[in-house]
């Protein structure tokens, strides 16, 4: 059975040999690392500490793209040192980096698309200015029983 | 499989050996994952799509605020760090499985396949409980007939609008059914019985409720059920079929069949895969629990 496979005309690749388990183990402190930070920013989302979400809405969105980015962190440590991705040689890397260069554009032009849509639902297709928060949320008699 | 080092100036294009240097099931495990990475990454624009054209959405901190044997805490995002530490440390384990099937260590890859089986299985019942959490709990609405229901989280109901108060509160109960409205004051006041408020008319009954203590929350958008329950299915979908590719590993490292073939090279191809379940949680986490 092993003769069988070993003699195969599968064409020969060759891997460097194992090394310590210590770069594993740094990966996972580091991602459980980062994984708090996450969940100690996500808890001030909870607990309102970065003020009124209407008022310092610029400062939430701020707090929201950083935790954006410590996932992106994440998932660049995932791939490259849990899933060897970063050892292997660079036409591979590339034949796979490379088409997921499109998400790029797919994430920008439907965020767009959907904040567009908004902007035109609260203007009746921009006949008019934004109407106030207030205004927005459906008045509760609307739906009563006359 | 040849373990010499790669001598310098290699042609890799000339022939003979891979010029991706890896077999072809692993160059074909990554395109692969790749593909379901666009898969994954369309569910999750299409749900940001959405969110994005909507003025409100769901405040996922009271949502996802439950753990079990916890009763009614409110402890936000501690459920779902527990799931997230649980799925972390079981990829550490495949990563380390396969470093064991690299040193050709049978024993060392069938311990810490065991350990990542385990991770899975232990991250799945997490998921059955938090869905059951959510299609079972009932919350007061104000629905759109202008009366309080009882209301589960499903792909069609979201009892998870903005909080009503004052006025709108009182009009809202004079149009609520007797059943609702003791199952309202039940929910407080553990004093009274359901058998002694059998009979009571709607104003005695309303008169009964605490305004101030009584939560009852709009129809939240009926998108947020669809979406949560559609891609966090999906994941736990792959989470699943992970496990049932882990334990076929398992099982042919028991029957010696990587031994004789003298590499673990299987063990990485489905450690690939666990892995990309971590990766696609990484976003699924920030999606819908964190921002």
């Amino acid at each position: 059975m092993s003769e069988h496979v070993m003699s195969s005309s599968e064409i020969s690749f060759s891997h460097p040999p194992a090394e310590g388990t210590g770069r594993i183990w740094k990966i996972f402190w580091l991602l459980s690392f980062i994984t708090v930070i996450e969940l100690a920013l996500g808890f001030g989302l909870a607990k309102h500490w970065y003020g009124d979400p209407v008022a310092n809405a610029s400062m939430i969105l701020f707090v929201k793209g950083a935790i954006c980015i410590l996932s992106l962190a994440k998932a660049f440590y995932i791939v490259s040192v849990f899933m060897h991705l970063g050892d292997e040689i660079r036409n591979l890397i590339m034949t796979i980096v490379v088409p997921l260069g499109i998400f790029i554009w797919f994430i920008t032009a439907f965020l767009w698309d959907g904040n567009s849509w908004k902007n035109l639902k609260n203007t009746d297709g921009g006949s008019h200015p934004p109407r106030t928060e207030q205004e927005q949320s459906v008045p509760v008699e609307q739906g009563a029983k006359p | 499989m040849s373990t010499t080092a790669i001598p310098t100036n290699t042609k890799w294009w000339n022939g003979g050996r891979s010029p991706f240097n890896a077999s072809y099931g692993k160059v074909m495990m990554w395109y692969f994952l790749m593909s379901d990475a666009f898969t994954f990454g369309a569910f999750l624009i299409s749900y940001a799509t959405l969110r994005f054209s909507l003025n409100g959405w769901v405040d996922a901190n009271h949502v996802f605020n439950a753990f079990p044997f916890f009763g009614h805490q409110d402890l936000p995002l501690a459920f779902v760090s527990l799931m997230t530490f649980i799925l972390i440390f079981s990829s550490v384990t495949m990563v380390l499985a396969v470093h064991e099937g690299h040193k050709m260590n049978k024993k060392g890859v069938e311990q810490y396949m065991i350990l990542t089986i385990i991770g899975g299985i232990a991250f799945l019942a997490c998921q059955a409980w938090e869905w059951t959490h959510l299609l079972t709990g009932e919350h007061f609405v104000l629905t759109h007939s202008g009366a309080v229901e009882l209301m589960n989280t499903t792909v069609s109901h979201n009892p998870w609008g903005k909080q009503i108060h004052g006025a709108a509160v009182a009009t809202a109960l004079q149009n609520t059914t007797p059943e609702v409205l003791r199952a309202m004051i039940l929910e407080h006041n553990h004093t009274v019985t359901a058998a002694s408020l059998q009979n009571l008319t709607v104003p005695d009954l309303i008169s009964k409720i605490d305004l101030n203590e009584v939560y009852i929350a709009q129809v939240g958008p009926p998108s947020f059920g669809s979406y949560f329950f559609g891609i966090t299915g999906f994941h736990g979908f792959h989470v699943f079929s992970g496990v049932v590719i882990n334990i076929i590993m398992l099982i042919k490292t028991k029957l010696d069949h990587f031994q004789e073939r003298g590499h673990y090279e299987m063990i990485e191809k489905a450690g690939l895969y666990w892995h990309f379940v971590d990766l696609v949680w990484v976003f699924v986490f920030l999606c819908f629990y964190l921002i």
